[in-house]
């Protein structure tokens, strides 16, 4: 298979022989895999339709041979792709043909949780869950949960600036992170941000956060953890279509509430989650919702009659409450296993992460459906609703030649419509390798520039994670030349080869 | 467009500055002046590039140029029951919405609600070049690129002219009250996070040396339960003492004195151990200190509680009137000044010198 790295973005000269002697000095026992079948289980991500192998892979277990590991790099020029669990969407962790694949998985120890002070202090590798069950005895947890909590790390949260279900009244990933510590590509030790909730200066803990390993590798993260809400109720409400659905979600935050956690599934999406975990949906629906809400006792019940009342006036003739934690779980058991659940119906999926104005929804699905037509492939619809962030999963089979470029490319006009109507491409997947053409389409060359100005001032030589996330400006020719959008070439400024 | 966008004036006038190696003073209205180190260099006056550009209540998002002032945002977003939860503080009645963000400064809703920058979008930013950039946008959610919006948020116009910002907004609170309690520093504000860890709806938390004051906002049944919870004395209008503190029309902050500090620091147990008189807010995560003691030892003693000190009013504002930067911290800061404003003509040495 042909590399998906541009020869632009390979332009290292490795002597790999000498790069495996330095490494290995570097780093103790087992700590280097340089056999093919060794290093095999890295030459993916969760995007498993892009595969590459590293040179080596470099499993460190202390920030020492972290240094190590990078100050090597640095002196031979040898790009360096950091890894957490390896679940992103984007590609992001997708090894360079020329570079080191850093993987933080021994960095798997909660340092402390200061349950008085609500601060959990942790290794990059900490699973996302493992915070919130170390934090549960004390009533606390840790608010952003990504549907991959399980398995990802909290360093590669900090890297994509994950979100979750609970981001529209918690969260993003960079609303509850308080400190990173990392080492810069020259070996350099830095901490940036503290336990106080601002910091002198710039705020460069934004800049790290849902910066893709491109700034520096993460070796300790403190976060802030938030008390459990006393109360929880899950609402389960059916409609007819996916329009009236959608006006729900517009008109539940009209009226001044924020739901602890606002999704919807469409029919298929509902079809394929019932068939799977048997959580009770109504299959014959167009669209669900699920509406979180808590808080004290009497609050929630103020608001679960006000969202009801509202569900009701907005079309939904079935409305159900969970009654007690199991079905509250059930509820929730269909959407987190929703992306699962497409796999059983499908050979292959492939997850888009557009982020929308709410009010463009309708619109945006009817433009959907006619991409989907017209591709003909199917896509199934699973929405962070509240906060706008779609996830279509567009339907493939990864062994019909051609299928899975068709797809990449359905997937790349359904981003260009989520810009189109005034939202983003990545809404929390990042943009990694996968969507760095379609960054030529949101942003300009100025924009563009000013990134990799960004870039340059953490990474002059440009090592960390290259090829990814920010398009050079020959990447944005060479696309938009292909590629005219709305009868006018993006970055007309740029020479076209 | 309307005649109220000057973004393309403006980026020509920085355009020249940085062709002729002019150093810019971006000013707003000029309400915080008396912030940062001595401004100097020719004003780049932002006060007409001014208007909302767009407001969707259901979609909680507000777009408004950086010269709009606080009070017209305030004013159409309260006709639609909505609010800036981060509670930008008025120092004078034309406070700029772009001043208040290039200064990233927050009110006392800050711990619960979040701050200037958690509430950030995006931003139409111009550089030290002259160029017209756009980032983030107006959806909640956006991970594409870095975080360019955030980033520049509290950099007093150090990286760049703000041009427009988008940000979060939400639901007023449907009911809102301040108490008073006879508490002590320390135990009143444990007393506070006992009742948000309870659920309620703690919105501020202030010490003044003698009272504990709480303010609840949420539902009427929420606030009526923090009550109950809390106890206390509440005040007949629950917005003075607060609308007081956030725009430091409080003693504390009006007599005259010696120089006017911000800590910022951990949360509790610890308290500054300086001369002066005190003010706590922020459940004990933000101090406001006149002191006489010297830079040094207020920043010696941020440091040592693991947070960090400002001279916000008064003082030496030739010296570090910010904390100074760790080594590490320092350089990068060089670097991404390099990376934003090449020439060094934006706000030259208003954060720190040198940059
Ligand atoms: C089934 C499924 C559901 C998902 N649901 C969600 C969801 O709801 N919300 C969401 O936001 N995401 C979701 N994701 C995407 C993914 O889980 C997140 O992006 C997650 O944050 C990635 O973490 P990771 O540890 O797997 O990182 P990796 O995939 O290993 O790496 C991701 C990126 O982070 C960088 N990185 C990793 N560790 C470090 C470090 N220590 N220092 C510097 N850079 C580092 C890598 O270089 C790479 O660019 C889902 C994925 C799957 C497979
Ligand atoms: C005639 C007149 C009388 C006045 N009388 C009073 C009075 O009696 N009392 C009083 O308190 N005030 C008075 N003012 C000041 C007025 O209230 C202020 O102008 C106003 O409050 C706005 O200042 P600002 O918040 O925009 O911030 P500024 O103080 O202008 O700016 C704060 C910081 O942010 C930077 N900055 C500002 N805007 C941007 C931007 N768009 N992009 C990047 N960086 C930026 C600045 O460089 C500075 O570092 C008067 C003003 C005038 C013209």
């Amino acid at each position: 298979m042909a590399s998906v790295y541009r020869t632009e973005d390979c332009q290292f000269t490795v002597d790999r022989d000498a790069l495996i002697r330095r490494l290995g000095e570097a780093l103790q026992g087992d700590n280097l895999l340089v056999d093919d079948e060794a290093m095999r289980p890295y030459e993916c991500d969760g995007l498993s339709g892009y595969r590459q192998m590293p040179q080596v892979v470099a499993i460190p277990e202390t920030v020492e041979e972290v240094r190590q590991v990078l100050r090597t790099c640095s002196e031979m020029n040898v790009p360096v792709v950091a890894r957490g669990s390896g679940t992103s969407l984007s590609a992001g962790a997708l090894p360079h043909p020329q570079g080191v694949l850093l993987s933080l998985a021994r960095f798997n120890q909660i340092l402390d949780i200061d349950h008085d002070r609500r601060i959990a202090t942790l290794q990059p590798g900490v699973r996302n869950l493992a915070i919130s069950e170390a934090a549960a005895p004390y009533g606390l947890y840790y608010a952003p949960d990504p549907s991959s909590q399980i398995a990802c790390s909290i360093g590669g949260n900090v890297a994509e600036n994950a979100g979750g279900v609970h981001c529209l009244k918690y969260g993003l990933t960079v609303h509850n992170v308080l400190e990173v510590t990392m080492i810069t590509m020259d070996g350099e030790q830095v901490t940036i941000g503290s336990e106080a909730l601002d910091s002198p200066g710039f705020d460069l803990l934004a800049a790290i956060t849902g910066s893709e390993g491109m700034l520096g590798v993460i070796v300790e993260i403190k976060v802030k953890l938030l008390p459990n809400p006393p109360t929880k109720d899950v609402l389960l409400a059916a409609f007819n279509d996916v329009e009236t659905a959608g006006n729900a979600v517009a008109g539940i935050i009209a009226a001044g509430i924020i739901p602890g956690g606002l999704e919807m599934m469409d029919g298929p999406a509902i079809q394929a989650a019932e068939d799977f975990v048997h959580a009770g949906y109504p299959t014959e629906a167009a669209a669900i919702l699920i509406c979180e809400l808590d808080g004290s006792a009497d609050d929630v019940e103020a608001q679960r009659e006000h969202v009801c009342r509202l569900l009701e006036e907005f079309g939904s003739e079935d409305i159900r409450v969970a009654q007690n934690d199991d079905e509250k779980a059930r509820f929730w058991a269909g959407r987190k296993a929703a992306f699962p659940a497409v796999g059983r119906i499908s050979p292959d999926y492939y997850c888009i992460d557009g982020t929308i104005p709410r009010r463009q929804l309708a619109y945006v699905l009817q433009e959907m459906q006619k991409l989907s037509d017209d591709y003909g492939l199917r896509v199934v619809n699973v929405f962070h609703a509240g906060d706008g962030n779609l996830h279509p999963l567009v339907l493939y089979d990864g062994n019909v030649p051609g299928e899975f470029e068709r797809t990449e490319e359905l997937g790349g006009k359904i981003l260009e419509l989520c810009i189109a109507v005034g939202g983003t491409v990545t809404g929390e997947h990042g943009v990694g390798m996968e969507k760095i053409n379609q960054m030529c389409v949101q942003f300009q060359t100025p924009d563009l520039n000013q990134f990799r100005a960004l870039k340059n001032a953490f990474d002059p030589q440009g090592l960390l994670n290259p090829g990814k996330a920010i398009p050079t400006l020959n990447r944005c020719a060479e696309f938009g030349a292909m590629h005219v959008h709305h009868g006018e070439l993006p970055h007309p400024d740029i020479p076209r080869f | 467009m309307t005649s109220n966008d000057h973004g393309d004036t403006l980026a020509q006038q920085v355009a020249d500055a940085a062709d002729n190696g002019t150093p810019l003073c971006i000013r707003g209205r000029g309400s915080k002046d008396f912030l940062g180190r001595t401004p100097k260099g020719d004003v780049l006056d932002l006060s007409a590039h001014s208007g909302i550009i767009n407001y969707e209540p259901t979609e909680l998002v507000l777009t408004a140029r950086a010269g709009t002032p606080l009070a017209e945002l305030e004013a159409a977003l309260s006709e639609s029951g909505q609010m800036m939860p981060f509670e930008p503080p008025h120092f004078g009645d034309a406070s700029t919405i772009g001043g208040t963000i290039a200064a990233g400064l927050s009110g006392p809703r800050r711990p619960w609600a979040g701050s200037a920058r958690d509430l950030i979008l995006g931003m139409r930013l111009i550089n030290g070049q002259g160029e017209n950039m756009r980032f983030g946008g107006e959806v909640i959610k956006n991970v594409a690129g870095y975080d360019v919006s955030r980033l520049a948020t509290g950099s007093y116009g150090t990286l760049g002219v703000v041009l427009d910002v988008s940000m979060k907004v939400l639901p007023l609170p449907e009911a809102e009250v301040s108490l008073r309690l006879d508490h002590t520093e320390v135990d009143g504000f444990n007393a506070v996070e006992q009742a948000f860890r309870a659920g309620l709806p703690v919105s501020g938390a202030a010490h003044d040396g003698e009272q504990l004051r709480v303010r609840l906002s949420g539902t009427k049944l929420a606030v009526d339960a923090g009550i109950r919870h809390l106890g206390g004395e509440q005040d007949d209008d629950p917005t003075t003492f607060w609308h007081a503190l956030r725009d430091h029309r409080l003693p504390l902050f009006t007599d005259d004195g010696p120089a006017l500090w911000r800590l910022s620091l951990p949360p509790l147990p610890d308290t500054p151990d300086l001369p002066g008189k005190r003010l706590a807010d922020w459940g004990g995560q933000q101090h406001w200190l006149r002191t006489d003691a010297s830079p040094e030892q207020v920043f010696g003693e941020a440091e040592r509680l693991g947070g960090h000190a400002t001279c916000f009013r008064g003082g030496d504002r030739e010296g570090d009137v910010f904390q100074p930067l760790s080594p590490g911290v320092r350089r990068l800061h060089e670097r991404v000044k390099t990376a934003f404003d090449p020439k060094g003509i934006l706000n030259p040495g208003r954060l720190y010198a040198g940059i």
